[in-house]
């Protein structure tokens, strides 16, 4: 259970893994997918085949073999896992927007969120675990049948009773008159959200927040004009993030300038300003741990424009 | 910027737990539904957007000085967060007021854009002089105005009419000049809830070594990372005076349990999850255990120091962060409003945060292992902290550890890797830019926060040590 909604279905997980979970199979850091268990199954990787029914009674988090002595890891799915395994119907939003945009909405437990568009749920999904177990997300997208792959994941992770999927083109129509005055937080991911703000605004809470994701600034710039009228504290950001590598170093001994040529390969010249403080730790062999940033790197997802409701003072 | 004390690492007493329990249960209020203010509640004030930010609690002798003027908070009791005040003079002195959100924070969109092009193709600044010789108007002008009754606008406007330059500026430096005329003169005050967003921001902005730098997209990736939510068994470690453990329990909101857990025999200071406004419901969530306590390795539970943990008091040589408690100039009474806990409602018994974890709760933890782990302690040694708690954590349950230096993190994640204890690791250093959309005007801040810190991720498993089990025919 991806999000438990109460208290016996909490993360246990020390719950064998039984048939008709899904399971992360982890292969390699940048290699997982989702996988459904069923004891007739099988799972064949570069690792060699993989018998499902070997994995029923083990917990999650263990490591299984295949025919041919190759392993994997066997996850428990949550959020952030789902979103980088779901199968990618449209562009979606990866864990730096996702956590800023679930913080910044100020979303806790119980809260009635709004989203559109629902893409293919990698968004939703995280928003689901922050309103469970008592709040609610409705969330709309004008493509009907993405909305029904999405409503599949949704079931597939046990999310229905927190997730209402609808068809509705919000840009067009705005959100349904139901909603108004009732809702926590809204999250437009559309390409004219000034067309959905007038509905939003009606359906928030006074001091509530919104959200606009737009990757152009000319969208920005558009959305922000029409906010002002009714939301104030409207602020616009860009979230990223930057990876790093590491690598073991290893240096020889007490090698002096004479010695001829060291062992091993040669020390780098290149001055590392973190590396003085290891040298003293490894009494058993000379290596140290440096680290670099990745060469590649996500260089821009969308702007992140906040806006909170204007609280009027009658 | 003026140094203030923030109230939320003041000694509150547990009173100021009964009133908000009480209110929340009158009102039958949910966390999610508390729109108003309460007697006794935590608020975060913004003074003149963004310029100056204060903690307070809403006792009955709660001030604030603005200026020179002190006035009383009594007035925000009961109004919706995100009101907006004003200060007005009064026959009872300065006091705040309730102001219609006026359009002066928006007013940028009056001036449209062809206007501002058109005006602008023939203004410039080149025959401003910048001698102090444009306004007219004497400061004794301005003090005899406003003994005489006149509002903050008034006298910007007066300013604005009696500035010889002002015609010659262009649109946007008019609208410049008026804003910060109505900053000065007119100053606003806006009402605002404390969150994980809004605490933490202003910790970053006004004592960010009290928090360990921690920056709002940190703590948010920290909480998504470590897969923070309902019926959650937390363990944190967090020496950034309760940020984190106040953030991971508004997350978890009520179910499950936050362990905020510590070396040694004294408890790390939580008092920021006071500022949180916690129901009692969620407050009994939160609970301190000692490593010792939580350790395989122990048995018996370790005797404490402290018979209370959540009344730690300052100074304790074992926490290495700066005492709350220290005294600093400050020029507003926010003093009062700390030491006069005489939130006289009584009814429920209140719950402090951090109370000690009862032993049948620890046993299901070290049973079941939790469910998260983060570790926000700059200056602990991380690398061999993580060989202590990891083992803590369930298989499959993910941690994330936040540190201001990327070697301790380098040697961490090779120490993992070697012990084969986790997979999936990561090292991110979060960024984070912020925009100022204007029209013809959009561009980046000019001012920008260059690092939020390192972050190591990744997903405990179970340590097979490489055997192969072959179970196949």
């Amino acid at each position: 259970m991806m999000v438990p909604v109460e208290q016996a279905k909490k993360l246990s997980f020390n719950r064998p893994i039984s048939d008709g979970d899904t399971v992360i199979v982890y292969e390699r850091h940048d290699s997982m997918r989702a996988v459904t268990v069923s004891p007739v199954s099988e799972l064949q990787n570069r690792f060699g085949v993989f018998r499902h029914s070997d994995w029923i009674g083990k917990p999650f988090g263990s490591k299984v073999f295949s025919s041919k002595g190759g392993f994997v890891f066997l996850l428990a799915p949550t959020p952030q896992l789902w979103t980088l395994v779901l199968s990618h119907r449209t562009q979606i939003l990866y864990l730096p927007d996702i956590s800023f945009v679930v913080s910044y909405l100020e979303i806790v437990p119980g809260c009635i969120v709004l989203e559109s568009g629902t893409g293919s749920g990698s968004l939703s999904t995280s928003l689901a675990r922050a309103v469970a177990p008592s709040g609610h997300l409705f969330t709309f997208d004008f493509h009907e049948q993405r909305a029904s792959s999405a409503r599949a994941d949704f079931e597939r992770n046990g999310l229905t009773s927190l997730i209402t999927v609808t068809v509705r083109d919000i840009q067009g129509e705005g959100f349904p008159k139901e909603h108004e005055g009732s809702v926590d937080a809204v999250f437009l991911d559309l390409p004219q959200p000034w067309l959905a703000i007038p509905s939003a605004s009606r359906c928030l809470k006074p001091d509530a927040v919104l959200c606009s994701f737009s990757p152009c600034i000319e969208q920005v710039q558009r959305a922000c004009e029409t906010l002002r009228s009714s939301f104030t504290d409207i602020r616009t950001f860009e979230v990223l993030v930057r990876s790093y590598e590491i690598k073991e170093h290893r240096f020889a001994k007490s090698v002096s300038e004479e010695d001829g040529s060291p062992v091993g390969p040669p020390p780098q010249k290149r001055k590392q300003s973190t590396l003085p403080a290891n040298k003293s730790e490894k009494t058993e062999s000379n290596f140290s741990v440096m680290a670099k940033p990745c060469s590649t790197a996500r260089g821009h997802t969308g702007y992140l424009t906040f806006a909170r409701l204007t609280v009027l003072s009658n | 910027m003026e140094e203030e004390k923030l109230t939320g690492s003041e000694e509150i007493s547990a009173a100021a737990c009964t009133v908000e329990a009480s209110a929340a249960e009158a009102n039958g209020l949910s966390e999610v539904n508390r729109a108003a203010a309460w007697e006794g509640c935590s608020v975060l004030l913004d003074i003149n957007d963004g310029d100056r930010l204060v903690f307070s609690r809403l006792s009955p002798s709660a001030s604030i000085k603005i200026g020179n003027k002190k006035c009383s908070l009594r007035p925000l009791v009961g109004c919706p967060f995100g009101s907006l005040f004003t200060v007005e003079t009064g026959p009872g002195g300065p006091h705040l007021s309730r102001s219609a959100p006026s359009s002066a924070g928006n007013c940028v969109e009056e001036i449209s854009k062809d206007e501002g092009q058109s005006v602008d193709e023939i203004r410039d600044n080149r025959s401003l002089i910048d001698n102090n010789t444009a306004q007219s108007l004497s400061s004794e002008d301005i003090e005899a105005m406003r003994s005489e009754g006149a509002t903050g606008d008034e006298i910007v406007k007066a300013l604005i009419a009696n500035s010889s330059t002002f015609e010659k500026k262009t649109a946007f430096s008019q609208e410049k000049y008026k804003l910060k005329k109505q900053k000065k003169y007119a100053p606003k005050v806006l009402l605002r809830r404390p969150s994980m967003r809004s605490i933490c921001e202003t910790y970053f902005k006004k004592h960010p070594q009290r928090t360990g730098f921690m920056r709002v997209d940190t703590l948010s990736m920290l909480l998504s990372m470590a897969n923070v939510g309902p019926y959650s068994d937390a363990l944190v470690l967090d020496k950034l005076g309760g940020l984190v453990v106040g953030s991971v329990a508004e997350r978890v909101g009520g179910t499950g349990y936050i362990c905020s857990t510590y070396f040694g025999t004294v408890p790390y200071q939580i008092d920021i999850v006071r500022m949180f406004n916690f129901s009692n419901d969620v407050c009994a969530r939160i609970l301190q255990a000692p490593f010792n306590d939580l350790s395989p390795l122990q048995n018996t539970p370790s005797e404490c120091a402290m018979s209370d943990p959540s009344d730690v008091g300052p100074g304790s040589p074992e926490t290495a962060q700066p005492d709350p408690n220290e005294l600093m100039p400050d020029s507003d009474s926010l003093l009062d409003s700390r030491n006069n806990g005489d939130d006289t409602l009584t009814g429920q018994k209140p719950v402090k945060p951090g109370r000690k974890a009862p032993p049948e709760i620890v046993k299901s933890w070290k049973d079941n292992g939790f469910t998260s782990l983060i570790v926000a302690a700059p200056e602990m040694d991380v690398e061999n902290l993580i060989m202590d708690l990891l083992p803590l954590l369930a298989y499959s349950a993910p941690f994330a550890i936040y540190h201001q230096y990327l070697q301790p993190l380098a040697t961490c994640m090779h120490k993992l890797q070697a012990s084969k204890m986790a997979i999936g690791m990561q090292i991110s250093e979060p960024w984070l830019r912020e925009y100022q959309v204007l029209p013809s005007r959009t561009h980046p801040h000019m001012q920008m926060n260059a690092f939020g810190g390192y972050i190591l991720s990744g997903i405990r498993i179970s340590n097979t040590g490489g055997v192969i089990e072959d179970k196949a025919a």
